[in-house]
């Protein structure tokens, strides 16, 4: 693909900055980021729908409604109707509206998660199950294909991988600060992944992802047969539920922040890149 | 028009095009997303496709697991203080309450089908049988998981007891409870294992949990144990076996209650 040379007259003073288009985004990372946000967001709404059928998470190698749970969605009735209680060990709060009883057909029913929130709408386990499993198996194999991918056009190197320069604590701490202020890469730099960026993807990409494969894959009998070393790894099936549900959370949190630095830093050039691969940067030597 | 070309503001350029562009796909995807999916859950295609994965699944699983691996044995300190019962917790008819009050001496478990020898068996008959003990994990659909004790007659014993004839394939499971009420008796339960998973060494028909009797909330007189897929497998009430070529006669058509009712027939995650 190409790059642009600049014009050979810089644009006056008193004109925007000028901008050039360079080649940020290669296809497979175009592609499989595409598949991957459907992925994500189809895989986030089944799998609460699949949380709601048990909406409490334990440790340990078993756990069901007598034994203690980490994690609990209640829903409680009384003369008032239903209330959404979220018990996180000792704490309490009422999620009344959102977790534990949310409206449905017009009225507060007892629910996790809430109707907005599920694949399908309404409870239905055996659908969500059926979307769930059929788009981690789209995830596993788009995820495989950009791991060979990245491998083979050495993306994960070139691209992902930081320097020893940019691990330095002096460099990230003036990054987190760069960050805060809002005031993102311009020129030169803006052709490439800052230090905060490269570690927020391989965290989600190559730790949280790969997690959430293996701590699903523990939840199954059959697999549990075959390689018992998941439930030693993770500590048990109901520990792989609750650490899949840990994952799922941070790979939200990842996708807010995501979403944040996307709008915050250039929502269309940012879109535009992803789409078709091409990036607009202040051209080299242009004033801040 | 040339992409590359410097940007400059004024005329038209390829930037604003692709901006109108996208911001009526980001607008269309939105709006697709919030209304569109109760829809596509709906949509046939969609849901054949969908459905497509439950074969890779299953055809995934039997070849990781074509040594026939046992799923985990777990020690006596690791037994759930409360196994929760779940489905049915006693079938509400005027045979078993009989039964019951029996205290089961009436049982028979009947095997037919593509048997040779077909078996009518009490359950004393079925405890003279080999006798096998495990410690496992009960998995539901629902995400909860209980470990209790087991013991019970390998399903292979009593298969070979009746003697398989050409042509079985499938081992069905006819029980005594009806999970949904109804007038033409399609809410009784009923589950199909193949004879992969019915021949496997933990496979059982169990009549005792915890050190003693099957309790009557978790299937008694007896229950099928296999351990390697999720509790909706795990039928309670059994009273008949039935060894056959196909399930797509039974019920409503898919091999199980629950299967009936959209779950999977291959349950092993």
């Amino acid at each position: 693909m190409t790059t642009t040379k600049l014009p050979a007259t810089a644009a006056p003073a008193p004109q925007p900055a000028p901008r050039r288009l360079v080649h940020r985004h290669g296809v497979l990372v175009r592609v499989t980021h595409w598949i991957n946000a459907l992925c994500f967001a189809l895989l986030l709404m089944s799998g609460a729908q699949i949380f709601n059928a048990h909406p409490r998470l334990y440790w340990g190698q078993y756990g069901a409604d007598f034994d203690h749970a980490w994690l609990a969605v209640d829903s409680l009735h009384d003369r008032k109707g239903w209330h959404g209680v979220v018990r996180l060990g000792p704490l309490q709060f009422d999620t009344t509206g959102v977790l534990g009883a949310s409206t449905e057909n017009g009225a507060l029913a007892p629910r996790g998660f809430p109707a907005w929130l599920t694949i399908p709408s309404y409870q239905d386990l055996a659908t969500g199950r059926r979307w769930h499993l059929a788009f981690a198996w789209l995830l596993a194999v788009n995820g495989a294909v950009y791991l060979i991918g990245a491998l083979v056009t050495r993306h994960l190197r070139r691209d992902l991988l930081p320097t020893r320069a940019e691990l330095a604590p002096a460099h990230l701490l003036r990054e987190v600060v760069d960050h805060a202020r809002l005031r993102f890469p311009k020129g030169a730099a803006a052709r490439h992944y800052n230090a905060l960026q490269k570690l927020a993807y391989l965290g989600a990409g190559f730790v949280l992802l790969p997690l959430m494969v293996l701590t699903g894959l523990t939840m199954s009998p059959g697999l549990d047969s075959g390689f018992p070393i998941l439930l030693d790894v993770f500590g048990g099936r109901p520990s792989a539920r609750s650490l899949h549900f840990i994952c799922a959370s941070l790979l939200v949190a990842f996708v807010v922040v995501h979403l944040a630095m996307v709008l915050l830093s250039g929502v269309w050039n940012n879109l535009r890149s992803m789409i078709t691969g091409r990036y607009a940067i202040e051209a080299e030597g242009s004033a801040q | 028009m040339n992409p590359n070309a410097p940007f400059r503001k004024g005329a038209t350029t390829p930037f604003q095009a692709r901006r109108r562009w996208l911001t009526a796909l980001a607008a269309g995807a939105g709006a697709a997303a919030l209304a569109g999916c109760d829809r596509l859950v709906h949509d046939e295609r969609v849901d054949a496709t969908l459905r497509s994965a439950e074969k890779l699944t299953f055809a995934s699983q039997r070849l990781l697991l074509a040594q026939q691996p046992l799923a985990r044995e777990y020690g006596e300190r690791d037994l759930s203080p409360v196994f929760r019962s779940n489905g049915s917790s006693r079938p509400e008819t005027a045979e078993y309450d009989a039964l019951l009050r029996s205290n089961f001496a009436d049982y028979r478990l009947r095997v037919d089908g593509l048997v040779e020898r077909p078996q009518s068996l009490s359950l004393a008959a079925l405890k003279a049988l080999r006798t096998r003990v495990q410690i496992t994990r009960h998995d539901c659909v629902e995400g909860w998981s209980a470990i209790g004790k087991w013991q019970g007659v390998p399903l292979a014993q009593v298969l070979d007891l009746a003697g398989l004839r050409p042509g079985a394939r499938y081992v069905i499971f006819h029980c005594a409870d009806e999970l949904v009420k109804t007038a033409d008796g399609s809410g009784r339960y009923y589950e199909s294992i193949d004879l992969l998973d019915a021949y496997h060494p933990q496979t059982l028909l169990a009549y005792g949990m915890n050190g003693k009797d099957l309790p009557v909330a978790h299937g008694a007189p007896l229950r099928l144990r296999i351990e390697r897929q999720l509790g909706y497998k795990q039928a309670k009430y059994v009273t008949r076996i039935e060894v056959a070529d196909a399930f797509a006669q039974l019920g409503g058509g898919k091999g199980g209650f629950w299967e009936d009712r959209g779950y999977e027939w291959y349950a092993g995650i």
